[in-house]
């Protein structure tokens, strides 16, 4: 039932809103019906913690330790984010640059898009999971453009193709799993796709199809993971899109494509029984943390900076899964957890400086912190906690995934340290001055929604400081599983 | 000699045609042949998944094909006709490596593809499985053709081919994925060029060409 609720929700709010978008409340339905699909997310989890993991329509869609947090934090993050989008695109409309049939585009694809996902988190067939990913890029192609600069444009082909090609080599992976799980589990058809089927006989799939396999899958899933050197949609795709889409597309689509390549790595490595799929995973990992690292440097526009900054967290939790073994995969999830609800408060701040400076380049946006402290505070706030700084939560993560890095792969750990002490001071020394240089700018005519901003930053010092038994508990189960135990 | 069933010779000979159309696609500087070819392609692959659904007995393959059938011949052709007529674009552009060169590496990449799918081509058991190779080959080819083309257009028919190229791999190693994965990837084309359309129209709107060397300006700066 809450099942239900929770995949039924979005899918009707995307058709409702797709007729009755341009209403003048659609921003009021749009959050109602992003806090229905997370009171439906809730009730599953509370159920999950008394009877345990749950196996539903036929099997064909299931919740265990690995992904009951990612749904909650999915719901979660996609109703703050409604939240946060119902004055940020009232203020957009008024500024003229959006229509009201670009309006109605836009929550319908919202709605859609939080079904998509919800979808790929939750299925236990492989290739349904594959066909909500594809459908995650559909739904947000014509969101990236909903501008129609030019520049949106061009990020919105590059998103379409190489997501689209990536996404292409990702289903010939799955082609190949089927192949090889057809061999063991007859061809019954339906359930040689199911996961829990194929965990259960991983150790007899074929090694030389999986390993062929994987590869695809990790090129597929991996660019829209967006890491190096598949990354180059992502930047433009943040930059070019409106604020709310780049929130979720940052903090929630890129948790997604991670749980897929993870889900089938587990299955790999039990058939291979050797560390392929670990020393690839730490090698994209690694690359794209370096490269990302560098990059930010050359960043002049906000939006692209902390798109940088998420293909690097997305580096170090590809390396942390890559290294495996029960601490190493915590951190991984938690990092998830943290980086997900950090980047999109930062996002959140992002988006009203840029509307206030009408523009979004750094050298523009100055002394936030005169003009509106609690935007200035947010967005320092933030940035802190994505650096890593202790109390919050990512300072907790990173240091887990370092400690574990120095024991069992000590030749990353000086590359890594070294690309987050250039990630900082790019960073650090991009959004002081955005915070606290001299303006001359006036206070924003709007109250902006930071309820959020601070809902998610309270949860990630929460998380630095202390983890709720039950979390800690799915975070170890969830570490385990894909220990492959 | 083995003797190779008739029915089998078919799906072969299909699945040779099918390489060839690849190569009549890498050539293929008019962007209306282009469609017509690619029409083509569907049509060879709803006969030979029919074939193969008549030689097997399964009957989610003959829905399957009808499936083909409706959108990659009749449905898909229509909407790429009826975009290149609104949009007047009718030729692409030089590609980015002359046409003898991009044969050439073609050639080199089936030999790589066929190199690829030995493997799986020995543990297949299915009757069809020397045709792996050739949507391997495929799935290739296509890609080489978005990289060397410049027109949006010919970019979408060459994705749209890849993605035949990998049904049929699914087809040959595995007599296709169960229904209700296909049917979801049907409806992810099917979204996937109905967004196109929007799109296309977006970009002319905005450049007056459908010209990808507009969509350049995107890149690190220094």
């Amino acid at each position: 039932m809450e099942f239900l609720i929770l995949l039924g929700t979005p899918l009707f709010g995307a058709l409702y809103l797709g007729f009755f978008g341009a209403w003048r409340r659609a921003p009021d339905v749009n959050v109602g019906l992003s806090l229905i699909t997370l009171l439906a997310a809730c009730a599953l989890t509370a159920r999950v913690i008394e009877h345990g993991d749950l196996l539903v329509a036929k099997e064909q869609f299931f919740i265990d330790p690995f992904n009951v947090f990612l749904v909650t934090l999915t719901a979660f993050v996609g109703f703050t984010t409604a939240l946060f989008s119902r004055p940020y695109m009232r203020i957009e409309r008024d500024h003229g640059k959006l229509s009201a049939r670009q309006l109605k585009l836009y929550h319908s694809m919202y709605q859609l898009f939080m079904a998509t996902m919800l979808i790929a988190l939750t299925t236990n067939n492989l290739g349904l999971m594959w066909v909500a990913m594809e459908a995650a890029t559909l739904s947000t192609v014509l969101l990236v453009t909903l501008y129609r600069t030019p520049a949106s444009l061009e990020a919105g082909w590059k998103y379409f193709i190489l997501c689209g090609v990536g996404i292409a080599q990702a289903l010939f992976g799955t082609i190949l799993l089927y192949f090889a799980a057809e061999k063991v589990l007859g061809s019954a058809g339906v359930d040689a796709l199911l996961w829990t089927h194929l965990n259960a006989v991983k150790g007899q799939l074929e090694p030389a199809v999986l390993s062929l396999a994987f590869v695809f899958l990790l090129v597929g899933y991996g660019t829209k993971v967006g890491l190096a050197p598949l990354h180059n949609w992502l930047p433009d795709a943040h930059a070019e899109g409106p604020t709310p889409i780049s929130a979720v597309l940052s903090g929630l689509l890129l948790n997604v494509a991670i749980y897929a390549v993870v889900r089938c790595k587990i299955l790999v490595e039990g058939s291979l029984g050797s560390t392929l799929p670990s020393n690839m995973l730490m090698g994209f990992g690694l690359l794209s943390v370096v490269l990302a690292a560098l990059f930010l440097w050359r960043q002049r526009d906000i939006k692209r900076l902390f798109a940088y900054s998420s293909i690097e967290h997305m580096g170090i939790i590809t390396f942390a899964f890559g290294m495996g073994g029960a601490v190493a995969n915590f951190a991984a999830l938690l990092h998830m957890t943290v980086h997900s609800l950090t980047k999109s408060a930062i996002f959140f701040t992002v988006g009203h400086a840029v509307q206030k400076s009408g523009s979004q380049q750094m050298g523009d946006i100055r002394g936030l912190i005169t003009t509106n402290p609690t935007i200035g505070w947010g967005l320092m706030l933030g940035s802190l906690a994505i650096l890593g700084m202790p109390p919050f939560g990512v300072f907790a993560s990173e240091f887990l995934i370092l400690t574990t890095a120095m024991k069992q792969q000590p030749w990353a750990t000086p590359i890594l340290l070294l690309a987050l002490a250039v990630a900082f001071a790019a960073i650090f020394g991009r959004v002081q001055p955005m915070v606290f240089g001299e303006t001359s700018g006036k206070r924003l005519p709007h109250p902006p929604a930071l309820l959020p901003v601070f809902a998610h930053l309270a949860l990630v010092l929460m998380l630095g400081l202390y983890i709720p038994p039950y979390l800690a508990d799915w975070f170890r189960a969830a570490a385990r599983l894909i220990g492959g135990e | 000699m083995n003797h190779i069933p008739f029915d089998l010779q078919i799906i072969n000979a299909l699945a040779a045609l099918l390489l060839l159309l690849s190569f009549s696609m890498l050539s293929q500087r008019r962007i209306v042949s282009l469609v017509n070819l690619l029409a083509m392609q569907g049509l060879l692959l709803t006969v030979a998944t029919l074939m193969v659904a008549w030689r097997t007995g399964e009957t989610h393959l003959y829905l399957s094909g009808l499936l083909t059938f409706a959108l990659k011949v009749v449905f898909l052709p229509w909407l790429l006709h009826r975009l290149i007529r609104r949009l007047n674009v009718y030729w692409d552009t030089e590609p980015l490596l002359n046409i003898p060169g991009t044969m050439l590496v073609g050639v080199l990449i089936v030999v790589f593809a066929f190199g690829l799918a030995q493997p799986i081509a020995e543990l297949a058991s299915t009757a069809t499985r020397n045709a792996i190779g050739i949507a391997v080959a495929v799935i290739l080819l296509s890609f080489l053709m978005m990289i060397t083309r410049s027109k949006a257009m010919s970019q979408v028919v060459g994705f749209l081919s890849m993605e035949n190229g990998l049904f049929f791999g699914a087809m040959s190693a595995t007599y296709g994925m169960p229904m209700v994965v296909e049917l979801g990837i049907a409806l992810d084309v099917l979204v996937a060029m109905l967004v196109l359309g929007v799109f296309f129209f977006q970009i002319r709107e905005q450049f007056d060409s459908l010209d990808l060397h507009h969509l350049e300006s995107l890149k690190e700066r220094d």
